[in-house]
């Protein structure tokens, strides 16, 4: 079991990241905005995603296996913490401070959101 | 390039996976693995950009491969949100919100920190024209 799931883990991780590359490109390509618009609706979209998967699980509609795929692998790795804060950083460092805390404010907030619609709908099945 | 971003998501995902293992989480207690791994790879990504901008600010691969690829994947921000919105759905709001915060807090200072570092060991010399 244990190698079966980091196999699953290693198969999520290796489509999760491209996908958050190309999305973020198609998005950052489309629109013109100060705002780090592309990796902003990857992580709302991969927190969503993963908190359906959570409560799937969590309500036994989900193997273990299916969970080390599609959460901890591919949601894991198709979003990213440390490219938010480091976008984050670059607009504090323009002196962009009010996009700064917008962007930290709303990517959580609307992250939070999304987790917990993701949940429910996961629970209730 | 898209392939090399696959290889580098492998690589990041279990290492994550493999910190998540090796320090499980009760519940209703403070998510301590994905906070040290979201606080040490924004120090690592800090650190990378600044060094690939002043030593081998052509190097495109290996800011995409390492960057976007390893650290991106090592990071998440899904299991933050999730396992935030699990502590509140538990009632612990308290450490939910303590969570949410030294995150953004402790990750912010991390990307900062690891820039600085590196502008201070690397950004000097590239500026004076040394660049070996």
């Amino acid at each position: 079991m244990t190698l079966e799931l980091f196999v699953m883990v290693a198969i999520g991780g290796c489509v999760g990241a491209p996908s958050r590359y190309l999305l973020d490109r198609k998005i950052n390509g489309r629109i013109e905005s100060d705002l780090p618009w592309g990796t902003f609706l990857v992580n709302i979209s991969g927190s969503l995603i993963l908190g359906l998967v959570t409560g799937l699980s969590l309500s036994h509609h989900l193997s273990p296996l299916a969970k080390a795929l599609i959460g901890t692998g591919f949601c894991g790795a198709y979003t990213t913490f440390s490219t938010f804060t480091l976008e984050t950083l670059r607009l504090f460092e323009v002196g962009q401070y009010a996009n700064a805390a917008l962007n930290v404010t709303v990517s959580t907030l609307v992250g939070l959101a999304g987790a917990g619609i993701g949940l429910a709908i996961g629970l209730a099945f | 390039m898209v392939f090399a971003l696959g290889i580098g998501g492998v690589v990041g995902a279990l290492a994550r996976y493999l910190i998540a293992r090796a320090l499980p989480v009760t519940t209703g207690a403070f998510p301590w693995s994905t906070f040290l791994i979201n606080v040490t790879g924004s120090l690592a990504l800090g650190f990378l950009v600044v060094l690939l901008l002043e030593r081998f600010p052509r190097d495109r691969f290996v800011r995409l491969f390492m960057g976007t690829g390893i650290i991106g994947a090592y990071t998440t921000f899904s299991t933050l949100e999730v396992d935030t919105a699990l502590l509140f759905r538990a009632h612990h709001v308290f450490v939910g919100v303590l969570y949410v915060v030294a995150s953004l807090a402790a990750g912010l200072v991390a990307v900062w920190f690891g820039t600085y570092v590196a502008k201070v060991s690397f950004g000097h010399r590239w500026s004076r024209g040394e660049t070996k």
